[in-house]
């Protein structure tokens, strides 16, 4: 594989376990505006776990479930705070995050933290493709059935007898292990992070990534992370090769104006529910509007 | 009394410094189509929401089946056999109709083995069946991808209903089940309560139309401002001058009222 194509894999992988894991929260209702802080955590405990002399692949399970422990913890606070005030919440935790890593020197502080060992596409392919199918297979579930409805109507998903707090807290937890997943390869495949890389504007575009690829289905993170990762660098292809700068210099405003229009035109995201099963079942699926009503009326 | 599915005594409720139950009590015999009628605010929901634990209740005891649950938490009282549709739809509007229907089973489906089950991966999975054949059942049919968003009102009613008995409980709780069907449908409705009814289940129904209480009910509590006014069988309730004070100030028959528009309002919460 050439060097460029591998790099823009690698990039697309790691965006779409970021969107999972943000993903899982969102579809029970949960705006999590934290990514960041996950992927923080997850790339450091495994560089540091593996500088402590554990093998890799002992290093990325081991910082998934220290990070799970931190979000299990932090969850029952954060879950008490509801829309835009868990935005707040999430978004303060991963400052805290950054904050204190800036600050640890045995971490490397402001000056960055080396990782040894190194994990190429063959291993982070891989590990995209069992996330992806654990999300699906996650969704299908009867978990996910309670995490849809909870989405929907939590006093009405709660009268039905679903734990409500402990699938929000199933879903967080779970997703900010992804989210370390994704940091830990992060780490290894680039075999150097710094904080500064993991700010709040990538926290933004993982959100973006969920909300407009719709979080009704596990299709949405796929299709959401794919096109907001494969758009903007094919602008920049497309710029390079025509020598038209203009096209690369103004794709931000294309990028934001995409956004603006799919929100308006596309509230739900991108990919929806009744797409995802009209496209199962082609013909026999009904019209849509058609009146399903009673049989004998 | 092993003989009620429910009784309810001294239950008091307030919101601020309104008193919207007052002393409430009464039972619910095992097998009975029992109905909760009275006037728009007279607290028909209210009760419902304090059974269900929507609301903690300020005073008062409720026994579902000889165990009291007063103070279980409301996610676990379906466990215990009571299930409720709601005044105003609250179907999840994401979701298929069948996966709103497996919603009702959730509480029969509580174990990890169950949770982890995918049920949309195994198409003709038995819990989806079952959801299917009840809809069948009531008189519905349905396709694949079939939001409940879109669909006309009197078939989300019905919706709601066999998500309620899905649960398979011992009490069913529903609240204005007819309302806003026509004829045809409350028909449907009718028979298909008849017929979980003669399966065992116990009815408790908030209805203002009191023909279709008429048609399915055999017994009749009536409240009226938080209180409760009037208990007895559906022959009696037209006659009882305090029924027909408080639904019409006057002495005029209470038939009249039966297509009285059954006000929202509050009804929201649950
Ligand atoms: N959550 C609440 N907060 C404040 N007031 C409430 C609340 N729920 C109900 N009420 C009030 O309690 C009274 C009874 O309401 P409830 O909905 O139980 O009446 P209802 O008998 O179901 O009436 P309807 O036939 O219109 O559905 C009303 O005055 C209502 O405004
Ligand atoms: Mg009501």
């Amino acid at each position: 594989m050439s060097g460029y194509l591998e790099s823009q894999l690698i990039i697309l992988c790691l965006n779409v376990i970021y969107a999972y894991g943000i993903f899982l929260p969102a579809a029970s209702g949960q705006l999590n505006l934290g990514a960041a802080g996950f992927i923080t955590i997850g790339a450091y405990s495994s560089a540091w776990i593996n500088a402590s002399g554990a093998p890799m692949y002992i290093a990325i399970p081991a910082s998934m479930l220290f990070c799970a422990a931190i979000a299990f913890t932090i969850a029952f606070p954060i879950l008490r705070t509801r829309g835009v005030y868990m935005v707040l919440a999430t978004f303060a935790f991963a400052e805290v995050v950054a904050g204190l890593i800036i600050n640890l020197e045995f971490l490397g502080a402001a000056a960055g933290y080396p990782v040894e060992s190194h994990a190429d596409y063959l291993v982070v392919v891989p590990v995209t493709i069992l996330v992806v199918l654990l999300c699906f297979f996650l969704m299908s579930t009867r978990l996910g059935l309670a995490m849809r409805s909870i989405h929907d109507d939590e006093a009405v998903a709660t009268l039905f007898g679903v734990d409500v707090r402990l699938a929000k807290v199933a879903a967080f937890t779970l997703g900010a292990a992804l989210m370390s997943l994704g940091g830990a390869l992060y780490g290894h495949h680039y075999n150097y992070i710094e904080t500064q890389t993991f700010n709040v504007l990538l926290s933004i575009y993982i959100l973006l990534y969920v909300l407009l690829g719709g979080t009704q289905t596990a299709w949405g993170p796929l299709v959401g992370a794919a096109f907001f990762t494969v758009v903007p660098e094919a602008l920049r292809q497309i710029a390079t090769a025509s020598g038209h700068a203009w096209i690369a210099d103004s794709r931000f405003i294309f990028f934001g104006a995409i956004i603006v229009l799919m929100m308006v035109f596309r509230p739900e995201g991108l990919v929806t529910r009744t797409m995802v099963d009209r496209a199962a079942t082609p013909f026999g699926g009904g019209r849509s509007g058609a009146a399903p009503a009673a049989r004998t009326a | 009394m092993a003989d009620n599915v429910l009784s309810i005594e001294g239950l008091h409720k307030s919101f601020g410094g309104l008193k919207v139950i007052d002393d409430v009590g009464f039972a619910v015999k095992r097998g009975s189509r029992t109905a909760l009628i009275g006037p728009n605010g007279a607290g028909k929901t209210t009760v419902f929401n304090l059974l269900t634990g929507v609301y903690p209740v300020d005073e008062g005891t409720m026994v579902l089946d000889g165990r009291d649950i007063t103070r279980v938490p409301a996610k676990d009282r379906v466990i215990f056999g009571m299930s409720r549709s709601f005044q105003n739809i609250r179907l999840m509007p994401h979701l298929s109709t069948v996966e709103n229907v497996m919603l009702g089973q959730h509480a029969r489906a509580r174990r990890l083995g169950d949770l982890l089950y995918p049920l949309g991966l195994m198409p003709g999975n038995r819990w989806a069946r079952a959801a299917k054949e009840a809809l069948e059942d009531a008189g519905l049919e349905t396709y694949p991808g079939q939001v409940v968003a879109n669909l006309p009102y009197g078939v989300q009613k019905r919706i709601e209903v066999v998500r309620a008995m899905i649960s398979q409980p011992k009490l069913l709780l529903l609240d204005e089940p007819a309302a806003g069907l026509n004829q045809v449908e409350a028909q449907q409705l009718l028979a298909l309560l008849e017929k979980v009814s003669a399966s065992g289940v116990t009815l408790l129904v908030v209805e203002h139309d009191m023909h279709f209480v008429h048609n399915l009910c055999d017994h009749v509590a009536v409240l009226n401002f938080g209180k409760k006014i009037f208990e007895g069988t559906p022959a009696q309730v037209n006659d009882d001058p305090l029924v027909r004070e408080a639904y019409l100030g006057s002495d005029t028959s209470m038939a009249g009222q039966q297509n009285a528009a059954p006000a929202a309002g509050a009804a929201d919460a649950p």
